[in-house]
């Protein structure tokens, strides 16, 4: 049987991660469908239709479905997953939101998060923000699968033409009501899919401080991250925290400035390819995970390190 | 109102993780445990509403062996009414604990259940979703807000995005974020109160739920390890070897 994919889109185009979920679908059986929930997405629709890797495509459009509610995707999807062996979507808090309820609906234990497809029924998982690896294989006849997006490669995004189906609506559930959605403009790369990071932690002393990672991230172009202590010490907003309960990220860097390296903290950031650690204690736990470790004062260190970059002839963007 | 909220043991955050040398799970012998982190936030935030004159009862709930209990007995220093204690050995998937939990909502029928969005030992982030699921209840996972309004909840959920507020009727399950709130401790005359509250102990074998596995734990190892790095000695070796020897900048 074939796999259905859960789609990804602001219904006028796909995000980034069903690229990914894509190709993690597609290393569980060639036969890759994807469902589209939304309203007025028909441009998602038809460039879904394009990836290579998906052979056919099941739309199902409704105004009830405009915002992505949980309890009103799950209906459809338990409904098509009669002629599906798995249901995959990414683990992001969008995927997060919906595959469980998803699961408990077809009676199946979902397996969350993982970050390798070893056969069709055995998977590797993260436990314990990554201070471990599972290996789990599923017994239930239909599995309900979420993959971690920075652990599969993006899909081909053009090339196929895969035919569109649509598919009918399911009834509104009336008990939840979106009301609004204040998303977090900014010119900078979104944390989670930026290839460079730079994070501060509670080192920085200040939010006013942060300035001196904004300045070298906007020379790289990267995004700006941190730890939970300078989160909670209110020097950033929340949704810059990297860790076990903020977003996990794999950049090719990540400079971690005036971090010591919590376990919550190295969970989020240790897969990186890259990882630079800028830090005056010698001793602090980051030096052990860290490629390049600066022991020094940030604030000696940070003013040097724009002045290096300045007389950088060229930098990658 | 009533709350119930679900409260779950694990292994302390503060603690390294050691993967067991025959790669059948983590050492848990002789680790130092607590609640699970968010679960702490559900908590303080059933009473902070108690306390606000929004709700009349709050009952902690725990599954699990024994020493849970110990989970169920914090709640009721912090400011849970009673607790519950389903009892049963070994490690629960998701999906049995979401049916027991459902059994417990028959009985004890709450208005709202708080629990975290996700336990530190596992990671699954299922619970609360699947035993909305189950009862066919609005869901507003990740919260960093909740306002109660009459039947209603407006809650302010953290997406990947930025921030989404919903509103949902009650009944309903809310899964609790860090940022919710800031858990307080308790005090020594509220631990030595807590130890008269009654907690209710359950076997889960009674209540018909099938708790049978559905996944096989083939294996646990220990992530690859990094290479050791090096210390480079000023900024301007670093940014050197950062831009032709690791060629990322």
């Amino acid at each position: 049987m074939a796999v259905l994919l859960i789609t990804e889109h602001n219904n006028k185009e796909l995000r980034p991660f069903t690229l990914n979920a894509a190709t993690a679908a597609s290393q569980i059986d060639s036969d890759v469908h994807a469902v589209i929930i939304g309203q007025n997405s028909a441009d998602a629709a038809k460039q879904l239709s394009e990836l290579p890797v998906v052979k056919k495509v099941l739309s199902v459009e409704g105004a009830h479905y405009e915002n992505f509610t949980a309890e009103n995707f799950a209906p459809v999807i338990v409904k098509l997953a009669e002629n599906y062996s798995h249901i995959v979507c990414s683990a992001n808090t969008f995927g997060k939101n919906l595959m469980p309820r998803i699961a408990a609906h077809l009676d199946t234990s979902q397996v969350s998060d993982i970050i390798k497809v070893i056969s069709p029924d055995t998977f590797l998982r993260p436990i314990y923000a990554g201070n471990a690896f599972a290996t789990i294989k599923s017994n239930d006849a239909k599995k309900c699968v979420t993959i971690r997006p920075t652990s599969f490669d993006p899909c081909e995004s053009t090339g196929g033409s895969a035919p569109i189906e649509k598919v009918d609506a399911s009834e509104e559930f009336s008990n939840t009501k979106f009301i609004k959605r204040e998303e977090i403009k900014s010119d900078r790369p979104e944390l989670g899919t930026a290839r460079i990071v730079v994070s501060g932690g509670r080192g920085m002393q200040s939010g006013d401080n942060f300035k001196l990672i904004t300045e070298i991230a906007d020379k790289l172009g990267a995004a700006i991250g941190a730890s939970r202590a300078a989160v909670d010490a209110g020097y950033i907003s929340n949704d810059h925290q990297v860790g076990q309960t903020g977003k996990v990220v794999v950049p090719d860097l990540y400079i971690a400035i005036g971090i010591s390296g919590a376990i919550q903290h190295l969970a989020g950031m240790k897969e990186s390819k890259v990882i630079v650690a800028i830090n005056k204690d010698g001793e602090a736990p980051i030096f052990s995970v860290a490629d390049y470790g600066l022991e020094a004062d940030l604030f000696e260190a940070l003013p040097q390190f724009m002045e290096e970059l300045n007389k950088l002839n060229t930098i990658q963007k | 109102m009533k709350i119930l909220v679900a409260v779950k043991r694990v292994i302390d955050y503060n603690v390294q993780i050691r993967v067991k040398e025959d790669g059948t799970g983590v050492v848990t012998d002789n680790v130092k445990m607590s609640t699970n982190p968010p679960d702490d936030n559900a908590i303080e935030e059933a009473v902070k509403i108690k306390e606000a004159g929004k709700a009349t009862e709050v009952v902690a709930v725990t599954v699990g062996e024994e020493k849970a209990q110990e989970t169920v007995r914090k709640a009721l220093a912090v400011g849970a009414d009673r607790g519950i204690h389903v009892k049963v050995d070994g490690i629960l998937e998701p999906l049995a604990v979401s049916k027991i939990l459902q059994k417990i909502v028959d009985k004890e029928k709450p208005d709202l259940v708080f629990m975290g969005k996700q336990a530190i030992d596992d990671d699954c982030n299922q619970t609360g979703q699947m035993l909305s699921a189950l009862l066919n209840w609005p869901q507003a996972t990740f919260a960093s807000k909740i306002d109660v309004k009459d039947n209603k909840l407006e809650v302010t959920r953290e997406i990947d995005e930025g921030l989404e507020t919903i509103e949902i009727n009650v009944p309903a399950i809310v899964t609790c974020d860090l940022r919710l709130n800031e858990p307080r401790y308790a005090s020594l005359p509220n631990i030595m109160k807590a130890k008269k509250k009654p907690i209710e102990e359950i076997a889960a074998s009674d209540l018909g739920v099938d708790l049978s596995p559905r996944l096989e734990q083939l294996k646990v190892e220990e992530p690859p390890k990094r290479k050791a790095g090096i210390k480079v000695a000023n900024v301007a070796e670093l940014v050197q070897k950062l831009k032709n020897e690791a060629k990322v900048i």
